[in-house]
């Protein structure tokens, strides 16, 4: 399918998911690799006239970053209600781990400072990062690969994730290495996919189908000193979650103790466990713990990507994170447990395999977003009245 | 002009348009390594670039810079993306901490380059070297000729460093490609 036929079933689906129709919506923003479709096409198609719409270049991070942009549109009464998309094909067309045509091309310019030495790939850029991690703090191949461990047992009750066997810290560390610390297992998925997310005024969303999210605060694509020549400044082993925390939870009113779950942005096992670390959800250097002693599993203290998260139900640059973290504050996650009368789910808050995905008491979540050690991005999102 | 030649089957090639590397790159070329150095504040900086990342001061010259430094972090690549690589797996993505300005301006900064590890002679190193190397290992920069204008600095073992405690490696050896 086209990126261009995705994005149309994503936005559509949103839109009935929210009871709106093309006329409730006049806003429109995406953000792509130079691998998508833009807004005036996708909207032309659904039959939306936007009064706004702003396709930007971007990756993971963008999604925190771009509802922030949305509300302050809304608020400059550029428009009322937009739509953000990511479409992509990550698998079939421009593959998310650099192979195919990238690979091949010729090294031109400030590539001959990087890509020269067989440094292109996300794996081979953040390796240094997460190896530097392993040598200052003792964090073990053991501790890391709990994340996908546990990004697994979520994906197996999450009937539209694409893997969602269970695995062990020895499947982990007996798969093949990629690039040293990383193994097959430590790297996310390459899937085709569009994912959507409408954002509106309190007021609007109070009249749509579900009971809202509603936004808390927003830090978008905060920076480390020295940009994408991160490595220039240490500890390169800090990312730039350390320089959003103080700005996300001083706007926010809460701090990380108070965060009922997590949507730790896993382009990798090692970036969950960065970002939640760097975000305050830990000490510093004590993410190893933090990701392997069971808080973050469904019945923790504060699970993380509870969908199975890039490692394991799909890669979308981070707006599925999101989705999730919106399906956990309406109280209806879409697992395998039954349908009452109403529609609405009957969780057993049982969390063996194939069971119940919903965290039991869930107020308020944290989106943690990541770019690259350099930039990153946050939300947080509290549930608005039933 | 612009500066092309093909190293490990890859083209490369500076455009005409782009003073900064065209200097890195000539000076690499002429066997001696340089750095910008900023006439403003004093600091060495890497990569090149326009301006000074820490006084924002546009003018500056060309100093010759020590090749000499220690292994701050690397990655061992086991499954190669570009197709130049496949041929020499594992290799070594360094990232090297050179000597000059170590802890300047601040104690987290320091010059930090990335490379391969390469033999004396400039080869991609053999897997027995590979996993001879670690964080803490001392190198010196080895300077492969591709074209005129062009040279690409690597690392070597610097076998004149005064003895080491061994490197630290990551604690899983092996791994087939």
């Amino acid at each position: 399918m086209t990126t261009r036929a995705l994005a149309t079933l994503a936005v559509s689906n949103a839109m009935k998911d929210a009871g709106l129709e093309a006329a409730h919506i006049d806003g429109m923003m995406s953000y792509s690799s130079n691998d998508s479709t833009g807004s005036p096409v996708v909207a032309g198609d659904l039959g939306i006239r936007p009064n706004f719409f702003m396709d930007v270049s971007g990756g993971g991070s963008s999604t925190e970053a771009l509802v922030g942009m949305a509300m302050g549109v809304i608020e400059a009464g550029m428009c009322e209600t937009i739509v953000i998309f990511r479409a992509m094909n990550g698998y079939s067309q421009r593959r998310v781990g650099g192979t195919g045509s990238q690979a091949a091309a010729d090294i031109i310019g400030d590539q001959l400072h990087d890509r020269v030495y067989g440094l292109q790939s996300p794996a081979q850029r953040f390796s240094h990062t997460f190896m530097r991690h392993m040598y200052e703090f003792g964090t073990t191949p053991e501790q890391i690969a709990m994340v996908k461990v546990i990004h697994s047992e979520h994906a197996s009750s999450n009937p539209k994730a694409v893997y969602r066997k269970r695995v062990t810290v020895d499947d982990v560390l007996s798969s093949r290495i990629i690039a040293k610390p990383l193994h097959l297992l430590d790297c996310c998925v390459e899937t085709d996919n569009a994912t959507a997310i409408i954002v509106t005024s309190a007021d609007r969303a109070r009249n749509c189908r579900h009971r809202p999210a509603l936004i808390q605060a927003v830090v978008g694509r905060c920076c480390k000193p020295r940009g994408d020549n991160h490595y220039q400044f240490g500890p390169i082993t800090t990312v730039a979650a350390k320089y959003a925390r103080k700005r996300l939870w001083s706007n926010a009113g809460v701090g990380p103790e108070d965060i009922d779950a997590t949507g730790s942005y896993d382009a990798f096992t090692f970036t969950s466990m960065l970002q939640l670390e760097d975000f305050g959800f830990c000490k510093k250097g004590e993410g190893g713990v933090y990701v392997s002693d069971g808080t973050m599993r469904l019945g923790g203290k504060r699970p993380n990507n509870t969908s199975g998260g890039h490692l394991c139900e799909v890669y979308t640059h981070g707006v599925n994170m999101v989705v999730e973290n919106v399906r956990q504050l309406r109280g209806d996650v879409d697992d395998s447990c039954p349908l009452g009368v109403d529609g609405k789910r009957r969780h057993s808050y049982d969390y063996s395999e194939g069971g119940c995905r919903q965290v039991k008491e869930v107020s308020i979540t944290a989106n943690l977003g990541w770019g690259t050690p350099a930039y990153g991005s946050a939300l947080v999102l509290r549930a608005g009245d039933p | 002009m612009t500066v092309e030649g093909d190293y490990l089957g890859m083209h490369l090639v500076i455009d005409d348009l782009d003073g900064q590397n065209q200097a890195y790159f000539k000076h690499c070329s002429e066997g001696e390594y340089h750095l910008q150095h900023c006439s403003s504040c004093d600091l060495v900086r890497y990569p090149p670039t326009t301006a000074c990342p820490w006084c924002s001061a546009a003018e500056s010259s060309w100093i010759p810079v020590e090749g000499r430094g220690v292994v701050y972090s690397y990655s061992e690549v086991h499954h190669a993306i570009q197709p130049a690589f496949r041929d020499h797996l594992p290799y070594l993505i360094l990232l090297v901490e050179l000597d000059t300005q170590r802890g300047l301006p601040t104690e987290h900064e320091a010059l930090r380059l990335c490379g391969n590890l390469v033999t004396p002679s400039g080869e991609l190193a053999p897997p027995e070297v590979v996993k001879s190397v670690g964080i803490g290992t001392r190198v010196k920069m080895v300077l492969v000729p591709v074209a005129n204008g062009l040279a690409i600095p690597q690392w070597t073992v610097d076998v004149d460093a005064p003895a080491q405690a061994p490197p630290w490696r990551y604690p899983q050896e092996g791994g087939s490609a």
